[in-house]
């Protein structure tokens, strides 16, 4: 079909172009998170991270060094020296002594500063030479303000403050062993207690079928904001309190119907033969689930875990209301970053790791597991 | 104990235990309770099948009646009386949804409430079917659906991140590293704007956030849908002279009406319970609460279950009529 409609070439170009801009805006948000993450709080402060990757003319302010340094030769005092105190020297494309007029000299000009007593070369660079016949006094050297090319520079050091450094009390490895604590159990055992509801209520036969597939289909949409209260209070009574134990349990709970609803509505599907067959072989029902049905819904399984798995990983409400107590032991990724969304507002260069260190788990089982994903979507989304 | 242990502990366990508990509970209704043995085989045969549906059926129907059906009660008598020092309540009637109803706090996250009910399952539906009539079209189609699908694994609390960067402002003089700002600017803005504190309009910037993460549930759904029509349909239109444009609109859309409605209705759900983006990005400051974060703080920041569980019930009542269209589809579809 895509041929006839395809002759009218300016239309193909239009739907070229019109996705390309879709995608490349869908992308763009995440790529400034990813890009600043590689960026000190300098740069990112600085300029746009889109900047960042191209060689910049960036602006900065530096001194001479301090009148005390200075020299005397031949009745002319001089300082004497490099603005740039790390190795690697930029290209000094302008550079100014006024705040007003930051790029009014190029480089190897000569100007007089200090009210007309003394002269500044600065050269490309970096070497500058502060010239006075009389003493230069105060503590603090000139100013000077450079514009240089630099080159994209990217560093991993933010990533090695927040995950490796043991001293970094908002570090993200001990939250991070916390969500998969949370994470795994959370997402393994509704599987296997879902499987075998599914089971019976697409294969076996008794009364109340239809009502009980209605009731899973009802509980499907009941918002979590519901069972908050009611079970913390629950929780708090039997003793559990908050704990991993109330997350993993809670977690259980609400995915529940996802994963009795995707199952169930998978096996209905696997042939009919196949049960009947083992039926008359003399297999029980245990023996034609765990020999039969479970290897042949694997996909189905497989979508729901991932499903489980992005949910809980992803969680903050649940982790809020049952697992995080006041000690903050047990806090988790995403509780962690709202921490640091209030106390470092500003310290992009903190939180754009911090969250990419939280969204790179589920991005890999997402792009490793994309088929599944989508097969439990078409599947999941109530027909 | 180290919670990494206890975790492996409690996989151990959890998955033992229900393992073990089918098995045995199978093996005793089997073995011991019914033997399909004896001189009454054939009426232990029939017993032993009424009840073992019920065996595969208990853990999940205790966990759904215990985590969902039985809180859904709880939070409508809690809403209805008020906590009394010690542990005891008094029943109180309404006085919890009247104090509510008098706040104004309230009914701003009803209206905002109702602005993302509109807003966030359109505009999700329309890039989502935008996304899919246009990657179906080209042969690079399913790399552009991954990467826009992409968001959907990413937490609200990273979006709110991402997005918070986005909206980032600087003072003007300075770099802006929003990017936002920066092309509010290049576009010949004056003054670098805040976005999240604008009243009103900083709903719709949180908003965003939410249709780019749901854009890619709608486009997955939605290209399916388009695989699905038939090829002739769209053949006849054609050989009649229709143009892309009316091939779409008057032949594909209509098409696909069911599962335009699956889509909007799921993303409804999404949107009412949305919390975490609110919490993360404003804390519903700046006239931009929403029901479920008004809820959290009236539970937890206030310590007021009552008017809590009132709001936590208003939520219940708006996706009451979603969870009615369900029940009764999937009901008509088992027929």
């Amino acid at each position: 079909m895509d041929n006839i409609v395809g002759k009218k070439s300016g239309l193909v170009w239009a739907v070229h172009l019109s996705l390309a801009l879709l995608v490349i805006v869908w992308l763009f948000p995440t790529t400034g998170l990813l890009v600043s993450s590689f960026r000190t709080g300098d740069q990112i402060a600085t300029s746009g991270w889109w900047k960042s990757l191209t060689a910049s003319e960036q602006s900065q302010t530096l001194r001479t060094a301090s009148p005390d340094e200075q020299q005397e030769i031949d009745g002319v005092f001089v300082v004497e020296g490099n603005l740039f105190e790390s190795t690697d020297k930029p290209d000094i494309s302008s550079w100014g002594t006024s705040s007003r007029d930051i790029g009014a000299n190029a480089p190897g000009d000569t100007v007089e500063v200090n009210k007309g007593t003394a002269t500044l070369t600065v050269t490309a660079n970096g070497d500058y030479r502060l010239e006075s016949s009389e003493a230069f006094e105060g503590r603090r050297g000139e100013r000077v303000f450079l514009t240089a090319k630099t080159p994209p520079e990217f560093t991993l050091d933010n990533y090695d403050k927040v995950l490796f450094d043991e001293n970094n009390r908002e570090g993200m490895a001990k939250a991070f062993f916390n969500t998969l604590t949370v994470t795994i159990p959370a997402t393994i055992i509704p599987i296997l207690v879902a499987a075998f509801a599914a089971y019976a209520l697409a294969w076996m036969d008794f009364p109340g079928r239809a009502l009980l597939v209605a009731l899973v289909v009802g509980l499907l949409v009941v918002p979590l904001q519901l069972a908050l209260i009611p079970l913390l209070k629950l929780h708090n009574e039997v003793g559990i309190g908050k704990s991993y134990l109330g997350a993993w349990l809670a977690h259980t709970g609400f995915g529940m119907p996802l994963a009795i609803y995707l199952l169930r509505n998978y096996m209905v599907g696997l042939p009919k033969d196949i049960i009947e067959n083992a039926k008359v072989d003399g297999a029980t029902d245990f023996q034609i689930f765990v020999k039969i049905i479970l290897p042949l819904s694997f996909p189905a399984l497989a979508s729901f875990a991932i499903f489980q798995f992005l949910w809980t990983w992803n969680d903050l409400l649940v982790a809020l209301v049952f697992l995080i107590d006041s000690s903050g032991e047990t806090t988790v990724m995403t509780k962690q970053i709202v921490e640091l969304l209030g106390t470092r507002g500003g310290n992009w260069e903190i939180l754009a790791t911090s969250a990419f260190v939280s969204i790179a788990v589920p991005l890999a089982v997402f792009f490793a597991m994309q088929r599944y994903l989508v097969r439990g979507l078409l599947a999941g989304s109530v027909k | 104990m180290h919670p990494a242990l206890q975790g492996i502990l409690t996989i151990v366990i959890g998955v033992s235990g229900c393992v073990g508990y089918f098995y045995f509970s199978n093996q005793l209704l089997d073995k011991v309770l019914f033997p399909p043995r004896g001189p009454h085989a054939g009426r232990n045969i029939t017993r032993a099948n009424l009840i073992r549906p019920w065996l595969f059926l208990f853990p999940a129907l205790a966990a759904l009646s215990l985590y969902l059906a039985y809180p859904v009660f709880e939070t409508l008598r809690l809403s209805l009386t008020e906590r009394l020092p010690g542990d005891r309540s008094q029943f109180v009637g309404l006085a919890n949804y009247q104090k509510m109803f008098s706040e104004a706090k309230f009914w701003e996250a009803m209206r905002n409430n109702l602005l993302w009910l509109i807003v966030v399952p359109a505009l999700s539906t329309v890039f989502g079917l935008l996304a899919a009539q246009l990657s179906d079209r080209v042969r690079w189609g399913n790399i552009a659906k991954s990467l826009i699908f992409m968001p959907m694994a990413i937490s609200f609390v990273g979006a709110a991140v991402i997005f918070k960067l986005v909206y980032d402002t600087r003072p003007l003089g300075q770099e802006q590293i929003g990017v936002l700002n920066a092309i509010y600017l290049f576009l010949g803005g004056d003054h670098p704007a805040s976005w999240l504190t604008i009243p009103f309009w900083n709903n719709f910037f949180l908003m965003i956030v939410l249709v780019w993460i749901q854009t890619g549930f709608a486009m997955v759904i939605l290209s399916a849908a388009l695989r699905g029509i038939p090829e002739e349909t769209i053949e006849a239109a054609i050989v009649d002279g229709a143009n892309p444009f009316q091939v779409f609109f008057k032949i594909k859309v209509p098409q696909i009406m069911g599962t335009i409605v699956v889509v909007w209705t799921t993303i409804t759900i999404v949107v009412l319970k949305v919390f975490d983006i609110v919490f993360a990005m404003t804390n519903g400051q700046w006239e931009t609460q929403v029901l479920a974060n008004y809820m959290y703080d009236k539970m937890f920041r206030a310590n007021d279950w009552g008017v809590g569980s009132a709001s936590a019930m208003i939520i219940m009542l708006l996706v009451t009529p979603i969870l009615v269209w369900n029940v009764y589809n999937a009901r008509k579809e088992m027929r």
